[in-house]
């Protein structure tokens, strides 16, 4: 019976983590500048493979 | 495999070209910041976008300001002593090779330990160790890989700016409680008479309450603050009913909920909230790259540098600027208070200030006024007033800048509000009065049931949506609005003012006749290579206008500052330049800038040059004259007068030497007779007019760079579909209208069910999302129709 209540505190407890880490990702500015994010996470991968300047530079030698 | 274009900044590159690493490049700054990429293994920046860069200007000296302590203090926004963190506008920043380079910095220099772009705003933001590098350092690596943070005055005054973040936290607490309300009032709905269901409604329906305080306190707060305004000016604006509906719904509920009459209306009262707040947001749209607030600030330097008595250079805050002070104006830097010439070859470009792209020549003892830009060498001046008071900044201090163009325009949505409060006001209490005589028990049901479902929501949004959406239709094709009230305005203009210099003539071209005798071949190719050898920008114009020729060697090569150049080619020797300088007696008054040209000392005749108005000028006119009222506002004086009038309606009205003073007033008069004005401008001297007049567009080349404060920005090649952009601003307003007439029609059969006492909260939870629902796909679908006729 008081089962309900039980389950409905969960529910809300849920909601309200949520609900709270809404709340912090706006005060962090992560709803302030919708556009860079988007490019940004896709730079990750050149940043490795630049690294060995040999494979970069006979890259870059094929592309021409 | 080779092709002419730079690796670096992709522009065309012709002799000079330079080849490094099997790269070209069309200088040496490009292949310098190619230089100092490769060697800190960053040349991804070209794997990412191709030719990515800009060629880095020289920066001698030019931010030398930085090194100033309270300049610095400014610009700083966090500084703990170790480590200081700056915001930079850059407005360079244009791909995604610009992100990856500045998110790179530290790579270049190990000072810099992070960096961060904002792509929308152009800024990057720069986190440094302060005790063994300095702003001044960071600023000038930035660039010397070409991308120049630009520092301005305004960076001076404002200071830090805030976000303001509060509706997005208004709408996510909305819509965090109309979720949880809905599910909670769910069961209710159904109206089972199962037993644990009665068991568990109070508790259900105190936790429905509890949902609903923060939407009530916290994200309505804007509708009750706005409310007030307008009642204590006597305005009946929409958010009044909207107002009183949520006191009215909240009150109702809470009655309903302790006196055990039902389950209230909280999940109706939330779901209201959500969707309005949401229209809002949507309305809220803004180009965080543009700005529509600029006033001179924006464009003078922060500091310039001042000559002591004792010959010493040091930089000096623009505000500091006394009468009397000796400054150094160096290449490429703009004039900050008006003064006098001392030293040193001028040649001012006014292009902000008037939209005039040729630099005018000045020689010592002329007057300089602020705004221009120096562009060729370093020249020396004395200052004669301080920056407020000089001639173009004076301008800001009319009363027109302090205005709030939205304040004094009542909105079509605010126009309907009034009636529409009126009108519900009276059904509430009529229908309460004839159920007091009925049955006096459901009078109090009857009025709070006719103000909640009565209440505007759907009206609310019609405007917010149509527009929102025409803001963004707009956008696309390179015409920014500031807000969705400049489109009600724009609907409503019946005269069109435009400016002339930039905004009706194209910066780009003019075009040029001759007029005398006709030259020789051999004479022609003698033209064409004197004027290479010179800068003056009449030359350039020249030289792009005359037919390519065979480059030869010039024997000999004078250039005489202020009159003309003068060229030899064996026997042969020209000369090119003012009536004067060629040996003509000077004629009378000409008002068209013109080019005398004589071959071995016989006066041949003479270039005369003409603005070039921009492609399809008659036909946007002829297209605008049959509906609204032109006229063309110009601070030249008349030599054009003949030109214009072959090419525009002949109702267009001509006025010539008006200051920027009497543009203003001219809008003013107008609009005192009550016309609404349209002005299309695009220099500083346009700001006023732009300011005073209903709607302000400044028509840009390049809507990064600066543009005077307006409600609108238009790229320049969009300018002939200025009549397209008013029509459908026209068709927006009306589409707002059907949307109301829908709204209406929801309103009357719920007002049905109020009057007669059988409003029932499931019937408010559907009324209220559906009609939203449906005003916004209508809208939407409605808008989006009507714009494929823009092309």
């Amino acid at each position: 019976m008081s089962v309900i209540y039980l389950l409905l505190s969960l529910s809300i407890l849920v909601a309200v983590i949520f609900f709270v880490a809404f709340i912090f990702a706006v005060k962090n500015g992560q709803y302030d500048d919708s556009y860079t994010p988007s490019v940004r996470m896709l730079f990750e991968d050149e940043l490795v493979k630049e690294k060995p300047i040999t494979i970069k530079k006979s890259k870059l030698t094929n592309q021409e | 495999m080779e092709s002419s274009t730079c690796f670096h900044c992709g522009d065309l590159s012709d002799s000079s070209t330079i080849f490094f690493d099997d790269k070209s490049f069309c200088c040496q700054g490009c292949k310098t910041v190619y230089e100092i990429f490769s060697e800190n293994d960053l040349t991804c920046y070209y794997d990412l976008q191709s030719a990515p860069g800009t060629t880095p200007k020289d920066i001698q000296g030019k931010y030398d300001f930085l090194s100033q302590q309270n300049i610095i203090d400014k610009l700083v926004e966090f500084d703990d002593g170790k480590s200081q963190i700056a915001t930079l506008y850059i407005p360079i920043i244009h791909c995604s090779s610009c992100i990856w380079i500045l998110e790179n910095l530290n790579k270049l220099n190990s000072h810099i330990s992070s960096s961060q772009v904002d792509f929308g705003k152009k800024t990057v933001r720069l986190q440094y160790n302060s005790q063994n590098y300095s702003l001044k350092e960071a600023v000038i690596l930035l660039s010397s890989i070409g991308y120049d943070p630009y520092i301005s005055l305004e960076d001076f005054s404002t200071g830090k700016n805030q976000v303001n973040r509060s509706l997005i936290y208004k709408l996510g607490i909305a819509g965090f409680a109309f979720g949880n309300v809905m599910f909670l009032s769910f069961p209710e709905y159904f109206e089972v008479k199962e037993f644990w269901l009665d068991q568990y409604k109070p508790f259900f329906r105190w936790l429905m309450f509890a949902f609903s305080l923060p939407v009530v306190l916290y994200s309505s707060q804007d509708y009750y603050i706005s409310a007030y305004k307008g009642l204590r000016a006597r305005v009946l604006n929409i958010d009044v009913p909207i107002a009183l509906g949520i006191i009215v719904l909240f009150l109702r509920s809470t009655f309903d909920i302790i006196f055990d009459h039902g389950s209230g209306f909280f999940d109706s009262l939330t779901g209201l909230l959500f969707f309005l707040l949401l229209g809002k947001f949507f309305q809220q749209r803004t180009y965080s790259f543009l700005s529509f607030e600029r006033d001179y600030k924006s464009y003078f330097p922060i500091a310039i540098t001042k000559i002591s008595k004792n010959g010493e250079e040091h930089p000096i805050q623009v505000y500091d600027i006394k009468k009397g002070d000796r400054l150094l104006i160096r290449n490429e830097e703009l004039i900050p208070v008006d003064g006098v010439l001392i030293k040193g070859r001028a040649k001012i470009d006014y292009s902000f200030v008037t939209g005039e792209s040729d630099a005018l020549s000045k020689v010592s003892g002329d007057k300089l006024f602020a705004g221009g830009k120096q562009t060729s060498g370093s020249i020396e001046m004395e200052a004669l007033k301080s920056v407020e008071q000089s001639y173009l900044t004076q301008l800001w201090g009319n009363d027109v800048f302090n205005k709030v163009k939205e304040d004094s325009f009542t909105t079509l949505t605010n126009l309907i509000s009034k009636r529409f409060t009126i009108i519900v006001l009276s059904i509430a209490f009529i229908s309460t009065a004839f159920w007091l005589f009925v049955d006096s028990s459901k009078a109090l049901n009857v009025f709070t049931s006719v103000l909640i479902i009565a209440c505007p929501c759907a009206i609310a949004l019609a405007a917010p949506f149509t527009l929102g959406n025409i803001l963004r239709i707009f956008g696309k094709h390179k015409f920014y609005l500031k807000n969705a009230t400049v489109i009600e305005q724009l609907a409503a203009i019946d005269t069109i003012i435009f400016d002339k210099t930039g905004t009706i003539t194209s910066n780009k071209q003019s075009t040029a006749t001759y007029e005398g005798d006709a030259l020789s071949l051999s004479e022609e190719v003698l033209l064409k290579n004197t004027l290479r050898g010179s800068n003056h920008p009449l030359s350039r114009t020249l030289y792009d206008l005359l037919e390519e020729n065979d480059i030869i060697m010039l024997d000999q090569f004078e250039e005489h500052v202020g009159q003309g150049i003068q060229g030899m080619h064996q026997q042969d020797s020209i000369k090119i330049g003012s009536a004067n300088f060629v040996g003509k007696p000077s004629e009378t008054a000409v008002l068209n800038t013109s080019v005398h040209i004589s071959s071995n000392d016989a006066y041949k005749g003479k270039y005369t040059f003409y603005n070039s108005y921009r492609k399809g000028l008659s036909q946007l006119f002829n297209k605008l004259k049959k509906n609204y009222d032109l006229a063309i506002l110009s601070g030249d004086n008349e030599g054009e007068i003949e030109n214009l009038k072959k090419l525009l309606p002949a109702r267009t009205k001509l006025l010539f030497n008006q200051k920027p003073d009497d543009k203003l007033e001219y809008i003013k008069h107008h609009q005192s007779e009550g016309a609404k004005v349209l002005m299309i401008g695009d220099g500083l001297n346009d700001a006023g007019a732009l300011a005073q007049s209903n709607v302000g567009i400044a028509l840009s080349e390049n809507v990064n760079v600066f543009s005077p404060a307006c409600d609108a920005i238009l790229d320049a090649e969009k300018f002939n579909s200025l009549s397209d952009f008013i029509n459908l601003s026209k068709s927006a307003i009306k589409i707002v209208k059907w949307a109301f007439v829908l709204s209406f029609m929801y309103n009357v059969v719920g007002v049905s069910f109020a009057v007669t006492g059988r409003l029932e909260p499931v019937v408010a939870a559907i009324l209220m999302p559906l009609s939203s629902i449906s005003i916004v796909v209508f809208t939407t679908i409605a808008t989006n129709v009507t714009a494929r006729k823009l092309k």
